[in-house]
């Protein structure tokens, strides 16, 4: 992929790329350390259509959802001969009792037999984390089981 | 009354009566610059109410108010933003000089106001006000557009522009003969390369000189350094301004952020009793004989702009709106042309007419800068429609 990137003297910089659709989409990286994200308009590839300021916390999490996305669907394809066995990825909330603990606390492996196969966090992957990796709100889990199995992970996480 | 207690209460009504109209401003989306300008206007000589106390203060604080804007104005941009702009856009920044101050000199001439007059002016309707462009980009959302690298470096072209042209006019307003006048300009050119060149090598040295974790430290190192630099500056007729900005761009990296941050309140204050006492030394009466010309200097100037704008944009291979986009931004007069103004009517020897005829200038372009940057597209998309569908033939 052909990112430009472009000084904006007394601004920043501003990082983009043409996507397949034709809209240029990218981030303006601000001076002050805030980051701008801007999506051009399908008639005028000069301007933008939206221009969203994000806090830095806004920017990761955002960056792990794309990211997140990504590799979901890289390990689909890579399990399709499997039957039975799905890809899916939840994120931690704010209120979620494993925050801040131990990943192995959850003992989601041994409840129901789903591995979790890589985290997302502030936009870089943490590939098969160890049990006393802990766990972040905003982290992304990519969770490799059996359907049945993913639903009870979910509850896990959410209710403990 | 006590001579300070009368001061303080007309300083104190004054400074009040701009937080007024900065919140009017601000609440109808504009630049507090010309509310500022009419606030002066209706203090000073010939105003509503004459205020004679504060003068010997709003003098000073003025000069203050110019070295500040100049020093931040030199912090906006690192060196070597300030060099790539110059190697990228020296071809649309030498079309911005002349079409932009050609007009301004052009009508100084006309109106037989000499050398002096034409310089003041042309400087006057050359420069664009990067505050209020900055603005404008970033209200209208207009940060990630392709065109808006174009009118940044013609901003940062300008910038450096001023830091020659500063020192001339300065040689120039002092009566100074053209072989001594030759002389600034070596001397300015010099020095410009030499903190240049200091700014990309050693510009952390002289960062590490001002900086300080802690706030007071530090506002007190920065102010005092920008201070002593631009005093020295004039002792060598080389223009305070222009030693605030040099020190400015030769602050880099962190230290200029925070610079930046600590340095604003003080900019505020202190450029708005800079506009303020520039309105209060202008006879409102004195600008109704000059308001035509000011209007015609205004539509000249905001179209030569938009050339200079649209050429730069479409050479950066931008399509037709956003060439409109360029220019029209880039139309707004403000700060730096009240300045250029100010030298000339301290310095005593120009036409009372020329402030006049610059406040009303300055007026306007404030206003209409960020209304063109905002509706020069829709204008130029009906304007391009044809008017009405050809009638089909019966």
């Amino acid at each position: 992929m052909n990112v430009e990137e472009t000084d904006l003297p007394g601004l920043g910089r501003r990082k983009d790329f043409m996507t397949a659709s034709g809209r240029r989409i990218g981030v303006v990286e601000l001076r002050e350390g805030q980051t701008e994200l801007f999506v051009s308009t399908w008639d005028d590839p000069d301007t933008c259509q939206a221009s969203i300021p994000l806090t830095g916390d806004e920017a990761a999490t955002l960056g792990n959802l794309l990211g997140g996305q990504h590799l979901a669907m890289k390990l689909t394809e890579a399990h399709r001969e499997v039957p039975g066995i799905t890809t899916r990825q939840f994120s931690i909330a704010a209120d979620s009792p494993f925050q801040n603990q131990p990943m192995g606390k959850a003992c989601i492996r041994t409840r129901c037999g789903v591995s979790i196969v890589a985290i997302m966090r502030e936009g870089e992957v943490v590939p098969s984390p160890g049990p006393d990796v802990l766990l972040h709100p905003g982290d992304l889990l990519v969770a490799v089981g059996t359907q049945e199995g993913l639903d009870a992970a979910a509850d896990i996480l959410r209710n403990g | 009354m006590d001579r300070v207690a009368l001061t303080l209460i007309e300083l104190g009504a004054v400074v009040f009566c701009l937080g007024l109209l900065a919140r009017l401003a601000g609440r109808i989306g504009m630049s507090p610059i010309p509310l500022y300008l009419v606030g002066g206007l209706c203090f000073g000589a010939g105003g509503v109410v004459e205020l004679s106390g504060m003068k010997e203060f709003s003098h000073l604080a003025g000069e203050i108010g110019v070295i500040l804007l100049l020093l931040m104005l030199g912090l906006e941009y690192t060196a070597t933003e300030l060099v790539t702009g110059l190697r990228r856009s020296w071809k649309a920044g030498i079309l911005d000089f002349v079409l932009n101050f050609v007009p301004g000199a052009a009508l100084a001439a006309l109106l037989g106001w000499g050398v002096v007059g034409a310089m003041v002016m042309g400087g006057v309707t050359y420069i664009s006000s990067s505050g209020i462009a900055a603005k404008v980009i970033t209200d209208l959302g207009r940060i990630g557009n392709r065109e808006t690298p174009v009118v940044l470096s013609i901003l940062v072209f300008e910038d450096l522009a001023m830091a020659v042209y500063l020192p001339i006019l300065t040689a120039t307003l002092a009566g100074v003969s053209f072989l001594g006048g030759m002389q600034t300009v070596g001397v300015s050119l010099a020095v410009v390369t030499v903190v240049l060149l200091v700014a990309l090598r050693h510009g952390h040295h002289v960062s590490k000189a001002v900086h300080s974790e802690n706030s007071e430290v530090f506002l007190l190192n920065l102010l005092g350094a920008a201070l002593l630099v631009s005093g020295v500056a004039a002792a060598l007729q080389v223009s305070a301004a222009v030693g605030a900005f040099m020190l400015g761009i030769a602050i880099s990296g962190a230290t200029a952020h925070s610079a930046t941050r600590i340095l604003e309140p003080l900019r505020d204050l202190f450029a708005a009793i800079f506009f303020v006492a520039f309105g209060l030394n202008t006879d409102p009466a004195s600008i109704p004989p000059v308001l035509a010309w000011a209007l015609v200097l205004a539509v000249v100037t905001a179209a030569t702009k938009i050339i200079t704008g649209a050429w730069a944009a479409k050479r950066a291979g931008i399509a037709r709106p956003g060439r409109f986009r360029a220019g029209a931004a880039l139309i707004a007069r403000g700060e730096f042309s009240i300045v250029i103004a100010g030298l000339a009517v301290t310095s005593g020897v120009v036409e009372a007419e020329l402030a006049a005829l610059a406040t009303a200038y300055v007026l306007i372009m404030a206003v209409i800068g960020p209304l063109a940057a905002r509706y020069i597209e829709p204008l130029v998309k009906k304007l391009s429609r044809p008017a009405r569908p050809e009638p089909v033939p019966a």
